[in-house]
């Protein structure tokens, strides 16, 4: 009984996905007939092809992955030292700054989009990729730091402690003591930043304005031919974007659904 | 007196760990609310620079107040979120309890819960524009040329890809409910459904709250689905309140009057996030006593 409805909900779950990737494949014509058995015959690589070739979509995977990637190197050191002094130092009003960091987190990006768009076109990182990801280590932040400060106060004092007595200083606590230790958390957290950057589009939407900076998200949803969307080509990109996903969430799962968790759970 | 040098030493470096978050969230959050505040308070076009930035007080408000498109999204937004958060949260509860029940294969069944989540949005909108387009086919019936029936495939697409979020928290709740209570509620004769409802729901509470409020406050804010779907037509008929802001200030760029949008999506989620801490509250204080 349980097997059977598991089986239906992965069905559910995977099925638009298979959908999607079967779709990419068919010649242009099949793709919205309703019956793609027999496209699948004539299956054929022709809509990536175009993609990378006629497209150059390499370019938006490059801008997405630079602008990830800067996002996430800037964002968790800062994340991480925060994190350690929230579970661990002397401070106060510590839930409060907590509770603060979860409401931006929620913060609508609209009531944001103006001005950020105005002082970006002031200091020239319109359409740049620091001008991106400066709005997105801002977003990302409160995540990654209520993750690590859930994941800070799991580990145990006393290895801590005994470094201290030792007369080691802090730093050189968190660097040979806490640091090893808490990789596994660091290595979530930045998955999730990474992922949330990959996804993002209202941002990149307003922040960029050609292909030059645009993200693989905005590439996607401005694909248009010149008379109507080229639906396989669409389908390609969107198949492209989500293969990184489908490899990290492969590879991490358990670290994900822990990360989610904690962070929710804590609240 | 070294323990005390050690706690000064200590509390410094605290503040000093804390001040680049402080700093950069600052910059980038706060302060930009203020300043959409004080724009809502403006006109400003900037198609029209030589008018410059006279101060009109309500009036951005004013307009809005009368303005038929600006209504509709209100509307369409807190609809939005009216009917797809009970669907979610409902399957989601369904869905944490298969993947409960799995005893083999749970992490593939937790894997494909998560893949939903996380994709891109904009690939969950081709996805179901796909699907739905295909049905056009099939069934002879446009779902994107009917102003009401357009909602389905967004709606669609946003249970799909959020319900697998509300079962992972969920489940995450479950694994925390103690087995021997349904033990002892099995030999008292208790219906399976009559368990579901007097002890897996209540002890569920908080955590049913805290994903609600999830999922509330991210449907408030919906964006990319409609852009990507359906552009917020047929005319304007599935146009959230964000979409409205975004074309008002990206498309029009009416920076006053978009702000003053804005300020509204801003100030909707602002009311129910409180609501939601009150309740939140209030939840927690059931379960403890």
């Amino acid at each position: 009984m349980s097997r059977a409805l598991a089986a239906i909900l992965i069905a559910m779950l995977l099925g638009p996905i298979a959908w999607m990737l079967a779709a990419s494949v068919l010649p242009e014509n099949q793709i919205f007939s309703g019956a793609p058995i027999q496209g699948l015959l004539h299956a054929s690589f022709d809509h990536y092809r175009a993609l990378f070739d006629e497209r150059g979509f390499l370019l938006p995977i490059r801008n997405s992955l630079i602008v990830a990637g800067l996002t996430t190197i800037i964002a968790l050191p800062c994340a991480t030292l925060c994190a350690y002094a929230l579970a661990r130092l002397p401070m106060r009003g510590k839930g409060l700054f907590l509770a603060l960091l979860l409401a931006v987190s929620m913060f609508p990006q609209i009531s944001v989009v103006a001005p950020l768009f105005l002082v970006l076109r002031a200091t020239g990182l319109i359409d740049t990729y620091p001008g991106l990801v400066l709005p997105y280590v801002t977003f990302t932040m409160p995540l990654a730091v209520w993750l690590l400060t859930g994941f800070f106060r799991q580990l145990p004092r006393d290895l801590e402690d005994a470094a201290l007595i030792d007369g080691a200083s802090r730093l050189r606590v968190i660097r040979d003591v806490v640091l090893p230790v808490a990789a596994p958390g660091l290595a979530s957290t930045a998955i999730l930043m990474f992922l949330y950057c990959w996804n993002e589009f209202l941002f990149a939407l307003s922040f960029t304005f050609g292909p030059e900076h645009q993200t693989v998200p905005v590439a996607i949803a401005l694909f248009r031919g010149r008379y109507q969307i080229a639906w396989g080509e669409v389908l390609a990109g969107a198949a492209v974007a989500t293969l990184p996903v489908v490899i990290v969430v492969l590879a991490f799962q358990r670290r994900i659904v822990a990360g989610l968790t904690s962070g929710a759970m804590k609240g | 007196m070294i323990a005390h040098d050690r706690r000064t030493a200590d509390s410094r470096l605290a503040r000093l760990f804390v001040a680049p978050v402080i700093l950069i969230v600052g910059a980038t959050a706060p302060v930009p609310i203020a300043s959409t505040v004080w724009a809502a308070l403006h006109q400003r076009d900037l198609r029209l620079p030589w008018l410059g930035q006279p101060f009109v007080g309500l009036a951005n408000f004013v307009e809005a107040a009368g303005d038929r498109r600006f209504l509709d999204a209100v509307l369409h937004t807190v609809m939005f979120a009216a009917m797809t958060v009970p669907i979610e949260l409902a399957l989601g509860l369904a869905v944490a309890l298969v993947m409960h029940r799995v005893q083999r294969g749970r992490a593939i069944v937790r894997a494909a819960a998560l893949l939903p989540w996380a994709i891109p949005t904009v690939v969950a909108a081709l996805v179901w524009r796909l699907v739905f387009d295909n049905t056009t086919t099939m069934f002879g019936f446009d779902w994107f040329s009917n102003s009401r029936a357009a909602w389905i495939p967004i709606a669609a697409a946003d249970v799909w890809k959020t319900t697998p979020f509300v079962a992972v928290l969920l489940l995450a709740g479950l694994q925390t409910i103690d087995q021997e209570i349904y033990e002892s509620a099995r030999l008292d004769g208790a219906s399976a459904t009559r368990q579901l409802f007097t002890i897996t729901v209540p002890l569920l509470a908080p955590a049913i709250v805290v994903a609600a409020a999830f999922r509330t406050l991210d449907a408030l804010r919906l964006f990319d689905l409609p852009y990507v779907m359906t552009g917020g037509g047929p005319g304007t008929a599935t146009e959230p309140l964000s979409l409205y802001a975004f074309v008002a200030l990206m498309e029009r760029l009416r920076f006053g009057y978009g702000s003053a949008l804005s300020i509204s999506v801003f100030a909707l989620t602002f009311l129910v996030a409180l609501a939601f801490v009150r309740s939140l509250g209030h939840a927690s204080r059931v379960e403890a006593s």
